[in-house]
């Protein structure tokens, strides 16, 4: 019988793809690289010399010592699990269902099993190299503190392959699954509203596990109640727990093969069931996901007012803001990830009650600190926000760019009304966001202006940030848009971003910290260093703004398509 | 009203269109004939102020497109062979679209984007999203869209591919008109019966350069073929004759 093309070969053409796509000659590419590659290396470094430091500082103490560092390493990789998992679901979508091989290999005498194959180590490849990359550097701050020896490498190896096939097998048969019970065109919506209830699943369940109690032990009663805590398993049927006794007993120099055991069996099982539900269901989901779809649109009262709202921004302007909003609440793959926002600000503002700002032992330095230093976390919160909706952008414009680039339109305004379209929300959200979480906190009132400031001022550079390097860093060809922010330069804009708000935050401690040192303390203030570093703050930001802004017009302006 | 002079894109060694000199006049429909990878749409996209030329000029108007591309742009209109538009935009709202990046908008647009969907069997269509359009309407849509705005010259890539044959005929009649009025067009094609019929002029490009140019009996005296018609002047031109013996390649 006619078997077909090796699942190696079904394979060929990604491999071929990504090494001409390494190989091709374009200009600027060796800049673009360049900078990939430092600011990649100064990423690991970071995460690297922050965990070395705990783990250094976890291992100072005794008994409790290495289970703070077993139960982080539990809290990590359950992250891990759960970013894995959504990704695997949304990624499945496309290498099972969207990708434009498959009425070629479809179509073709290809046996189901080796499509199934190589289609899951593609969907494996898509969502895992991002997790696979920052685990690099966690697990050599683990092997080096706690000597684990060149045989560490194999260790971790042999627990973290099937912890990454697991996620793959079950995302894709949870999308599988989803693609034969609704109809056609509407699993793609349904699949991005479940997926992004399952994040904020993951967020509530790593809320209640409450980490931060592990970092205040007086606040238990005696310290057996702690350690009997830090020794029960968090999740002893997650793939997360056995990885880390694997790799914690292998530290510890106890070595405990049956976590192991249970890793590659479980992987094999959920492969073979994996494969009998892709044996049944796959023929009728991919016939599902070829149907059209009809929806018809009127347009509505909000829309009228919409558009007299923007007549003041001139035709052109005006037509590519409504054109932007349109698609964007058409399009539920879009709109839909507002639900994650959601959950994301209950969380953060739920977290503001645990910050210990009020109390006995807390002074006025410290309550005003905490909310300072919050901004950094609400930064990130803008920049994982951006990466979804903003950066993507210009690379949604991908096939409809002849069109942009044959009309005379300016590159400048097609990137302008990208960036306000994302930035004044996204204002208003921080804003607010920021706002409440002072009010909170009842921070003083240099505090919040400080605060107000900073957030506006990280807001438009965040989206100038996601602008630029979604344009410099695009992906035309993606038939599916949740993918586009987990590409490399969703990863780079993610750790620029980081490093301005980190450098932000810097710039304005000094200030920050002189002012409340005089309130507390009485010191003396120097005005000048506030105009230093709020001024160099603002600076940084109006160039964090304008810059990717500027190179991403000049690309635009010299791309062939 | 179309002039192309030394017109040269390369792609590192490769040389995609070489040194092209081509004028096509106001009120003349302009055929683009060549085999597959012969450089029509890299010319074509070029024009379109796509691609950027390596050497040359291309001139819309008395405008260089690469001096001034806003200006060319504005008065040229291009529909490209695939029809990509945005998903989630309906027929309507794509013209209305494309008429404000040419900064045209009101009633006038209005009426003609009804008239344009009304004549290419699409009014029924108008308010529903683009996904839900096949690849002959979707074409349709293009090509209305082309015309919103009224440009003075019209680049055209592929016209025919996708259309059922009333919308075909609808596309040279409609292209006749406008030509008759007063407007440019350059299309390129592949339907030779489409260019005998249609085009005042015809040019042949092969391998980046142009092998012939002129109206159906300039091409006939070039190529010596008598009274033959376009398609085996195509294939004399073009070499295409020199192609293997079928039992040869099949008993392969």
């Amino acid at each position: 019988m006619h078997s077909g093309a090796s699942f190696l070969h079904l394979l060929a053409p990604k491999w071929q793809s990504m090494r001409s796509r390494a190989l091709k000659k374009e200009t600027g590419a060796a800049g673009r690289f360049g900078a990939l590659a430092i600011i990649g290396l100064m990423f690991w470094g970071f995460i690297f010399a922050i965990l070395y430091r705990l783990l250094v500082y976890f291992r100072g103490i005794p008994e409790i010592g290495p289970l703070l560092a077993g139960k982080l390493l539990g809290l990590i990789l359950i992250s891990f699990f759960g970013m894995l998992l959504l990704s695997n679901v949304i990624s499945s979508l496309s290498t099972f269902f969207l990708a434009k091989d498959l009425d070629l290999l479809v179509a073709g005498p290809v046996d189901w099993l080796r499509l199934y194959a190589a289609k899951l180590v593609e969907t494996c490849a898509h969502s895992s190299w991002m997790v696979a990359l920052l685990a690099v550097p966690m697990f050599t701050a683990y092997g080096i503190v706690y000597h684990g020896g060149p045989m560490f490498v194999f260790v971790v190896l042999s627990a973290f392959i099937p912890f990454l096939i697991l996620p793959t097998v079950i995302g894709s048969a949870i999308t599988l699954i989803l693609v034969n019970i609704f109809p056609a065109r509407r699993t793609k919506d349904i699949l991005s509203v479940i997926a992004v209830l399952s994040a904020g699943g993951v967020i509530m369940l790593f809320r209640l596990m409450r980490p931060e109690q592990l970092a205040r032990p007086e606040g238990f009663r005696s310290l057996i109640e702690f350690i009997s805590i830090l020794k029960t398993p968090t999740s002893p049927y997650l793939p997360s727990e056995w990885v880390q006794t694997t790799i914690m007993s292998w530290l510890n120099g106890e070595p405990d093969a049956l976590p192991l055991y249970l890793l590659w069996s479980t992987g094999a099982a959920f492969l073979v069931l994996g494969a009998a539900i892709q044996r049944k269901l796959y023929p009728i989901g991919f016939t599902k996901a070829q149907e059209s779809g009809d929806r018809w649109v009127k347009g509505s009262i909000f829309s009228g007012v919409f558009h007299k709202m923007l007549t003041p921004l001139g035709l052109v302007r005006r037509e590519l803001v409504l054109k932007e909003v349109r698609l964007f609440f058409r399009d539920t793959t879009q709109w839909s990830q507002l639900i994650l926002l959601a959950v994301l600000v209950v969380v953060y503002i739920a977290n503001i009650k645990f910050l210990p700002t009020k109390g006995e032992g807390v002074s006025f330095f410290v309550a005003n600190l905490i909310p300072f230093l919050n901004l950094v976390l609400a930064g990130f919160v803008l920049a994982s926000i951006a990466a979804r909706f903003i950066f993507p952008g210009v690379s949604l414009e991908g096939r409809t760019m002849w069109l942009l680039r044959s009309s005379p339109l300016r590159m400048k305004d097609l990137l302008w009304s990208k960036f306000w379209v994302g930035t004044v929300p996204l204002l208003v959200f921080a804003l607010a966001l920021v706002t409440i979480t002072g009010l909170l906190m009842k921070v003083t009132d240099f505090i919040m202006i400080v605060s107000v400031f900073t957030i506006m001022l990280m807001t438009f550079a965040v989206a100038g940030l996601a602008v630029g390097f979604g344009t410099l860093y695009p992906r035309y060809d993606t038939e599916n848009a949740a993918q586009i922010p987990t590409s490399f330069g969703g990863l780079l804009f993610m750790m620029a971003s980081i490093v301005v708000i980190g450098a932000v935050i810097t710039l304005e401690a000094r200030p920050v910290f002189s002012y409340l040192a005089s309130k507390s303390f009485g010191s003396a203030r120097d005005p000048l260093e506030m105009v230093w570093g709020f001024g160099l703050a603002a600076l940084l930001c109006i160039a964090a703004t304008l810059l990717p802004m500027r190179y991403a017009r000049k690309r635009l302006e010299s791309l062939e398509l | 009203m179309i002039e192309l002079k030394s017109l040269t894109k390369r792609y590192g060694s490769f040389t995609a269109v070489d040194e092209i000199d081509l004028r096509v006049p106001k009120g003349e429909l302009f055929g683009f004939l060549g085999p597959n990878g012969a450089g029509k749409t890299t010319t074509l996209r070029m024009i379109a102020g796509i691609l950027r030329p390596t050497g040359g000029t291309v001139r819309i108007g008395d405008i260089d497109v690469t001096e001034n591309p806003m200006a060319a742009k504005a008065i040229l209109g291009y529909i490209p062979d695939r029809p990509y538009i945005y998903e989630k935009l309906t027929g309507a709202e794509f013209l209305r679209f494309v008429a404000g990046l040419y900064s045209q908008n009101g009633k006038i647009i209005e009426h003609r984007g009804r008239e344009l969907l009304t004549l290419f069997d699409l009014d029924d269509w108008r308010d529903e999203l683009v996904e839900s359009y096949s690849h002959g309407m979707r074409q349709k849509l293009i090509i209305s869209s082309a015309f919103i705005h009224k440009p003075d010259v019209i680049v055209v890539d592929e016209p025919m591919v996708g259309l059922d044959p009333k919308a075909a005929r609808i596309l040279k009649d409609l292209f006749r008109e406008y030509t008759r009025r007063g407007h440019t067009i350059m299309m390129s094609t592949h339907t030779l019966e489409v260019a005998e019929t249609m085009c005042d002029r015809i040019g042949i490009i092969q391998g980046g350069k142009i092998r012939a140019l002129g109206t159906m009996s300039d091409l006939r005296a070039s190529s010596e073929s008598g009274e033959q018609g376009l398609e085996e002047i195509f294939l004399k031109l073009t070499g295409e004759n020199a192609a293997r013996e079928f039992v040869d390649v099949l008993d392969a």
